[in-house]
């Protein structure tokens, strides 16, 4: 059966991380561990794509597609031919 | 004028305390039911929280109600400054996401408020889930101030201030069955208009059981779904929610081939295979609406999961609505 989340859009190049540690911080789900002053994929399949670790990676080593995991933003935005998927929820 | 001038003459800096009031309590009620969710919001700014000195810690957080009051009790018999950011009354991780908890706004914030020549030191505290918003080098290199990433839950500040560091485990979003529970009010509450019009009409259609099993496909989306999510068999969201529906449509089924002895065999099994067509892909699809108010859902997944089964939501409702019609004209 399909497993709709087991992959993403996670892409990490260890050869620019300078091992701040920082996306090991950010990360709410653990997917990011620092071992020996760089930083390691251990929890990949966990990632949702917030883009926290991305956003705080100074070496510029982390890109991620970040953005809602919302079905109804998308359904909304679906609906009203809009492009941009976005949070409507307050 | 001596060194103990009242906070409130400071012109930029606003007073709060860590106790919550009963009219707080009220509030966080009806933030919790749904009413008015845009506008529980604090005034953005900076607040000094008893007696900060030029030494105390800086908390950064958004001017929804929730986040500032979660911040300010936890940080009680604590002397420190709060930056509120304007976050459109949004929570600070959902704010994040949408970048009103950002960079920019932070930097602006730290201008307007002065913070400069408040605070003697150049750290920030913010929450962890702040960071989807807020690049910590580019603060640093905009005005100075180090961003340093505090625990997930603001509960878990003092244990955080003492260790002086964030361990694993507060490090860790959770979605724990006390976190789904207080999400019912309003996954209920967003559904309730549609589903007392599907059910007055369901009930003009096909009578009490009808309107009954309309009313239950949503509910099991709405309430059960949210409080089962863990245990539910399969991967996704979807397929959960037509397991699920599939259980609710069960006695529906059985009711309708057990009932009417005068009916033949295949309309009897006919009204029951609309039941466990029609139910199941409600509830699913209700389900697959649950993804954007949990914790770990992404989008690469949702999309993926919205391209498998929103077809087969479709085809099974379309057809058990039309074996509906056909079987309510044999009758």
């Amino acid at each position: 059966m399909l497993d709709a989340y087991r992959e993403n859009t996670l892409f990490f190049n260890s050869e620019l991380c300078r091992g701040c540690g920082m996306c090991a911080a950010v990360c709410p789900h653990g997917v990011f561990e620092l071992r020996d002053r760089k930083a390691v994929l251990v929890r990949r399949r966990a990632c949702m794509e917030c883009g926290a670790c991305q956003k705080n990676c100074l070496a510029g080593a982390i890109a991620v597609e970040s953005g809602v995991g919302c079905a109804a933003a998308m359904i909304h935005a679906a609906l009203r031919g809009r492009k941009e998927v976005s949070c409507d929820c307050s | 004028m001596n060194e103990l001038v009242s906070l409130t003459t400071q012109p930029n800096i606003l007073a709060t305390t860590s106790r919550l009031t009963r009219r707080d309590r009220w509030d966080h009620f009806l933030v919790r039911v749904g009413h008015r969710r845009g506008e529980h919001r604090v005034a953005p700014g900076l607040y000094g929280l008893g007696r900060p000195s030029p030494d105390s810690a800086v908390f950064v957080t958004g001017n929804y109600t929730l986040s500032f009051d979660a911040l300010r009790s936890a940080l009680a018999g604590t002397d420190a400054y709060i930056l509120v950011l304007d976050t459109k009354g949004v929570n600070v991780w959902c704010a994040a996401g949408k970048g009103t908890f950002g960079t920019d706004e932070l930097v602006g914030r730290i201008r307007l408020a002065g913070l400069s020549a408040v605070v003697k030191h150049r750290t920030l505290i913010l929450p962890q889930l702040g960071a989807p918003g807020v690049a910590a080098h580019e603060v640093k290199k905009r005005t100075g101030f180090r961003v340093v990433y505090g625990p997930v839950r603001a509960s878990d500040l003092p244990d955080y201030l003492r260790a002086r560091d964030a361990t694993p485990e507060m490090r860790r979003v959770r979605f724990t069955l006390g976190d789904r529970l207080v999400l019912l009010p309003v996954e209920v509450r967003n559904r309730l208009l549609p589903m007392l019009i599907a059910a007055l009409v369901l009930y003009f259609l096909g009578g009490l059981t009808a309107a009954l099993a309309g009313a239950a496909c949503i509910l099991a989306g709405a309430l059960a779904f949210p409080i089962l999510l863990p245990w539910l068999p399969t991967p996704n969201f979807s397929t959960k929610g037509f397991f699920l529906g599939g259980v609710v449509a069960l006695p529906f089924a059985l009711w309708a081939a057990a009932g009417h002895p005068d009916w033949s065999w295949w309309v009897r099994a006919g009204h029951a295979v609309e039941f466990l067509l029609a139910m199941p892909a409600v509830t699913a699809f209700v389900a697959l609406n649950f993804t954007g108010a949990t914790t770990f859902t992404s989008r690469t997944g949702v999309k993926r999961e919205m391209s498998a089964y929103i077809r087969p939501m479709a085809v099974t409702f379309v057809t058990g609505a039309a074996l509906a019609i056909v079987f309510a004209f044999i009758r």
